[in-house]
């Protein structure tokens, strides 16, 4: 992974904002992750098009901070090992 | 008090209890078939819309046999354009050709497939149809081939508990995601056929053992094991508590807050009546096990309570004749001795024959 890697979401699970539960989550088979701030507005960006540096400037630019990379990686390596996300 | 209330979660829709298998285990209620099919597509659609307006978010297809409802698809579409994850439970035998491609356009997510052995007699014996060994597996080709999920349902009971090694083996030849082997739970047929399908601690316990050490060995396909509960020395939370997370819908319309509680002496609520809003919120049945004050001893004053919530319900009203009482799973509950006796039964009654859930034995078993 790195900063030109493009990320998806693994298609077996359905991200979605939930106004009820007012999040972002994530559902799988007969299950739910209900998704803090930071994660939900990452996977939001996992469209597949989108590279990390693209996800970083975007999330920067949102919540006018300077450098988000190393919460960006080290948020996607736990999705990869949680097999929520793909990438090449 | 409805502040309190949390909304459900998790929808199932029984679309049919009509089903090509005659499973002895069946979960569907002894007198099935007393009941119609009664729900049209527009009456689907609306529970789905109520649910899905209320915060629910997974939705089950199930039955019976779900594909059985020519609005299958439709159903599934709709489900998806609700932006449920929707999940189809299925024997995956008589399915209409082509069914599975036209399901995953219609944004079908994860099928869950039964699969009760990886030889042909068996399951044979535990389905009554002889055709299903074939069905299945060219039902679970064509899920892959979809590119769909797929979970594989195994049942254990004492006549595959042996081989749960050659079970998990097949499953992982289907290309499963993951396989759930579940010790099935004695209500309704598998109540009525204990005898014949409860194994003995030692086979569970060996059972066990076989799936941990496949574990170890494969981590591409998560395999989940559902001890059953009369070897346990507590009852298990069943349906996250009642009322709080889990709503089934029955092909009459009939709405339960889980697939069986209907065998309980209470009313419930039809979605022809009423509102999915107006049933989780305001129904008595719905509320009824609601809280802790509806709790007996040794229940009320434990400090387990909120842990299990007394058990299942149906199970101590089948087991006591009391819907109120402390499931008799628990070693705490004064009439346990009823579990012990249903243990010993099944050892010196083991050889019982099956009674098959078909409509006859159902008609039968209503006299």
């Amino acid at each position: 992974m790195n900063m030109s890697t493009k990320v998806s979401i693994n298609p077996n699970f359905q991200f979605q904002w939930e106004e009820k539960q007012d999040c972002y989550v994530l559902l799988y088979p007969e299950g739910m992750v209900q998704l803090n701030q930071s994660a939900g507005e990452i996977l939001a960006l996992c469209d597949g098009i989108n590279t990390i540096d693209d996800m970083n400037k975007k999330l920067c630019d949102k919540f006018s901070v300077s450098d988000l990379t190393k919460d960006i990686l080290s948020f996607l390596e736990e999705a990869k090992n949680r097999n929520w996300i793909s990438y090449e | 008090m409805n502040n309190e209330i949390k909304p459900p979660l998790w929808i199932l829709l029984e679309l049919t209890h009509k089903c090509p298998l005659e499973c002895a285990y069946c979960y569907n209620q002894l007198d099935f078939a007393s009941t119609k099919d009664a729900m049209s597509k527009e009456d689907w659609f609306r529970v789905m819309e109520q649910a899905r307006q209320m915060g629910a978010v997974q939705l089950g297809i199930s039955g019976g046999e779900p594909l059985l409802n020519k609005d299958i698809v439709e159903i599934v579409e709709k489900a998806n354009d609700l932006k449920f994850y929707t999940n189809l439970i299925t024997s995956g035998v008589g399915a209409p050709e082509g069914i599975v491609q036209k399901l995953k356009e219609a944004g079908l997510k994860t099928v869950q497939l039964g699969i009760q052995s990886h030889d042909k007699n068996t399951m044979t014996l535990i389905t009554n149809n002889k055709s299903s060994y074939e069905e299945k597996i060219k039902f679970a080709a064509e899920v892959k081939k979809a590119g769909l999920q797929l979970i594989v349902n195994t049942c254990i009971t004492r006549q595959n508990i042996h081989q749960i090694g050659d079970i998990i083996e097949f499953a992982e030849e289907l290309g499963a995601n993951y396989l759930e082997i579940a010790n099935i739970q004695y209500y309704g047929w598998a109540l009525k056929n204990i005898n014949a399908l409860l194994p003995s601690q030692e086979q569970i316990t060996e059972a066990r053992k076989v799936t941990n050490y496949y574990r170890e060995q494969r981590k591409d396909m998560k395999v989940f094991f559902v001890v059953p509960d009369y070897f346990a020395t507590r009852p298990k939370a069943c349906m996250n508590g009642w009322g709080t997370t889990f709503l089934t819908i029955n092909p009459d319309g009939i709405a339960l807050p889980c697939n069986t509680a209907n065998t309980l002496p209470l009313t419930f609520p039809n979605v022809k009546e009423y509102s999915i809003e107006e049933i989780w919120n305001e129904s008595s049945a719905f509320n009824y096990f609601r809280g802790d004050s509806w709790m007996k001893e040794p229940c009320r004053t434990c400090d387990e309570k909120e842990k299990d919530f007394g058990g299942c319900r149906c199970q101590a009203f089948a087991l006591t004749g009391d819907m109120n009482a402390t499931d008799p799973v628990c070693i705490k509950s004064p009439e346990h001795g009823i579990i012990s006796k249903k243990i010993e039964d099944s050892v010196n009654f083991s050889e019982q024959e099956i009674v098959y859930r078909n409509r006859k034995n159902s008609l039968l078993l209503m006299k």
